[in-house]
C-alpha cells in the first residue's frame, strides 16, 4: 500500500514582483488534517504565499502540490476543479457587498456547484447558525453588520461547500480580544469538525497558539523555523524568540526606511 | 540627449505594453461571453441598468441637441434661404451623428465610470479574488455579462435617441419657427435613408461595447485603495470619450467615405 500523500507540499517556491524578491525558496509539507499557522511581520510575504498556493498568483520557480498534483501552470479549467476543494477566509473579509449575507454564504453552492437555490439557502443559513449568527442577520446585506460579524459571515462561506482545505488570512486581525476568540473558537470548532486540512496566516501570537497543530516562521522570504505548537516557546530560535514576545530589539531589525 | 532618447523609449514602451493588456483582456472578455456557464440574472440587471436608467440623461440630451439643431440651422440657412431644409438636416445629423455620439459620451460618464468604480473596489477589497476561490471566473461574472448589456442596449438608447431629438426638432420647427407641421413631417422622410439609421446604431453598438470595455478593464487593473479606483475611474470615462470620437470618424469613413 503506497503511503497517501500531504495535502499540501511547496517546493523551493520562489516569487518576486520586479526586483524585490517576497519568496525566496520556500518549502512546507502540510498533512491531511492538519492545521498550520504562518506567522511574520508585516510585509514578509505571508499573503503571497497563500495566493501562489490559490493560484491567484504564479510563482516563477518551484512545486507547489495538492494532493500529490502538481497545480504551478496548470489551465485555467482544471484550476477549477482544484479551487472546488479549498475555502478561504480573506483578511477584509471580501463579502460581495452587492449580495445577502446569505447569498454571500451560498455563492460557492449556488455558483461553483450549480445548486438549486432553495436548498443552498438552507445551508447557507444552517452555516449561519453554525457561526452564531442568527436568521435575521441573513437576510441584511454585508454593509449593515459590524466587523466581527462581517468575519463571522466570511467564515460561513468559506465553509459552506464543506471544503478539504481552509486558508485563513490573519482571521482575528481588527478584531477586539474577545471577539478575536471567538473567532479562534470557531475555527478550530470547523476546522476539527469537517477534518479539513488548515493553512493560516497571522501575527496574533494568540491566535497562533490556539489554531495551530504545527507553527511555521517566515522571516526575509523563507521559513526559519517550522515546529510543534507546543515547542515554539522552546525553540532556542532567536527570531522566533524575539517575534512571539513582541521585542523591539533582537536579529530582527525592523525596516523603518525604505 | 540619450537620456531624453530613453524617456521617450519609455512612454513608447509603456504605451506599446498597455495595448497589448488591453488586446489581451479584450478576446479574453469576448471569448468569455460565448463560453457556458452564463449568468442570464446578471445579464439583465445590467441591461435594466444600461438600458433603462440611461433613459432620462440620454432622452434629455438628444431633446436639447434636436431643438438647438433646428434653431441653428434655421438661422443660418436663412443666409442663402434654404430654410426648408430644416427637417432633413435634423434628421441627419440626428441619426447620424448626434443621438450615437453624444449618447455615446452620457452612457461613458454614467456606465463606464460605474462599472470602473465598482470592479475597481471589489478588486482591492480582494472581492474578486474571493470569486476565484468560490470557483466563479470573474471574467464570466463581472465582465461579459456587463460587455453584453452594453454592446446590445445601446444601440437600443440611440433608436429611442433619435426619435427623441427629431421630435425635439420638430417642436422648434413647428411651434416656434412656424413650419408646417405635415409639411416638417414628410420633410423629415423624404430624405431619410435606412443607412443614416443603421450606420448611427452600428456606432451605439461598438460604442456600447467600448464603453464597457474600458470601464471594466480599468477597474479590473486598479491598484491601491481609494486613490486607485479614482484613477480607474478617470481613465475609464477619458479613455472611453476618447475611442467614442476615434471610431465615430473611422465607422463614418467606412460607411459613407469615397
Amino acid at each position: 500500500m503506497t503511503a497517501v500523500p500531504p495535502k499540501i507540499v511547496l517546493k523551493d517556491v520562489h516569487k518576486s514582483f520586479g526586483p524585490k524578491v517576497v519568496l525566496d525558496g520556500i518549502d512546507l509539507s502540510i498533512a491531511r488534517g492538519e492545521s498550520v499557522v504562518v506567522i511574520g511581520g508585516s510585509g514578509t510575504g505571508k499573503s503571497v504565499m497563500l495566493k501562489c498556493i490559490l493560484g491567484l498568483l504564479r510563482p516563477e520557480r518551484g512545486s507547489i502540490r495538492i494532493d500529490g498534483e502538481e497545480v504551478v501552470g496548470i489551465p485555467a479549467r482544471e484550476r477549477e476543479q482544484v479551487m472546488r476543494k479549498f475555502g478561504m477566509l480573506f483578511q477584509g473579509g471580501a463579502l460581495f457587498d452587492s449580495l445577502k449575507v446569505w447569498e454571500n454564504v451560498a455563492f460557492g453552492l449556488i455558483q461553483g456547484q450549480r445548486m438549486a437555490r432553495a436548498k443552498a439557502r438552507d445551508i447557507a443559513f444552517e452555516k449561519l447558525a453554525q457561526v452564531g449568527l442568527s436568521a435575521a442577520s441573513g437576510t441584511l446585506f454585508p454593509s449593515e453588520l459590524s466587523g466581527g460579524m462581517q468575519k463571522r459571515v466570511a467564515l460561513a462561506r468559506a465553509i459552506a461547500t464543506s471544503p478539504e482545505i481552509i486558508f485563513f488570512d490573519e482571521p482575528t486581525t481588527g478584531l477586539d480580544p474577545i471577539m478575536a476568540d471567538v473567532i479562534n473558537s470557531l475555527i478550530v470548532k470547523c476546522v476539527k469538525d469537517m477534518g479539513a486540512t488548515a493553512l493560516s496566516i497571522t501575527h496574533d501570537m494568540a491566535s497562533a497558539r490556539k489554531i495551530a497543530d504545527r507553527i511555521a516562521m517566515l522571516y526575509k522570504g523563507q521559513l526559519i523555523w517550522v515546529g510543534p505548537a507546543q515547542g515554539i516557546e522552546t525553540s532556542g530560535n532567536p527570531f522566533v524568540d524575539q517575534f512571539i514576545h513582541g521585542r523591539e530589539k533582537g536579529p530582527i531589525q525592523m525596516e523603518l526606511r525604505a | 540627449m540619450t537620456n531624453v532618447l530613453a524617456a521617450i523609449g519609455r512612454v513608447f514602451i509603456a504605451f506599446l505594453s498597455q495595448i497589448g493588456r488591453v488586446s489581451a483582456f479584450t478576446a479574453l472578455a469576448v471569448s468569455h461571453t460565448v463560453r457556458p456557464p452564463f449568468y442570464p440574472r446578471l445579464l439583465l440587471r445590467q441591461m435594466v441598468e444600461i438600458g433603462y436608467y440611461s433613459l432620462p440623461v440620454v432622452g434629455l440630451t438628444a431633446i436639447f441637441t434636436g431643438m438647438v439643431l433646428a434653431l441653428q440651422s434655421y438661422s443660418g440657412f436663412a443666409r442663402f434661404s434654404a430654410e426648408g431644409a430644416v427637417a432633413t438636416v435634423v434628421v441627419l445629423s440626428v441619426t447620424r451623428e448626434l443621438a450615437p455620439v453624444l449618447a455615446g459620451l452620457m452612457v461613458a460618464g454614467r456606465i463606464g465610470a460605474s462599472m470602473a468604480a465598482e470592479i475597481g473596489t471589489m478588486r482591492v477589497t480582494e472581492q474578486i479574488d474571493a470569486l476565484t476561490t468560490l470557483s466563479t471566473d470573474p471574467f464570466k461574472y463581472l465582465v461579459a455579462p456587463r460587455l453584453l448589456a452594453g454592446t446590445l442596449m445601446m444601440p437600443l438608447l440611440v433608436l429611442i435617441a433619435d426619435i427623441i431629438g427629431v421630435f425635439g426638432g420638430y417642436i422648434v420647427g413647428v411651434y416656434k419657427l412656424g413650419f408646417n407641421s405635415a409639411t416638417y413631417i414628410s420633410r423629415t422622410w423624404e430624405y431619410l435613408e435606412p443607412l443614416d439609421v443603421i450606420s448611427g446604431l452600428t456606432k451605439a453598438a461598438v460604442f456600447g461595447f467600448m464603453i464597457t470595455l474600458l470601464g471594466c478593464y480599468n477597474g479590473y487593473y486598479s491598484r491601491g485603495g481609494a486613490q486607485g479606483v479614482g484613477t480607474a475611474t478617470t481613465n475609464a470615462v477619458v479613455s472611453a470619450a476618447i475611442m467614442i470620437l476615434v471610431f465615430n470618424y473611422l465607422i463614418t469613413a467606412l460607411f459613407f467615405g469615397k
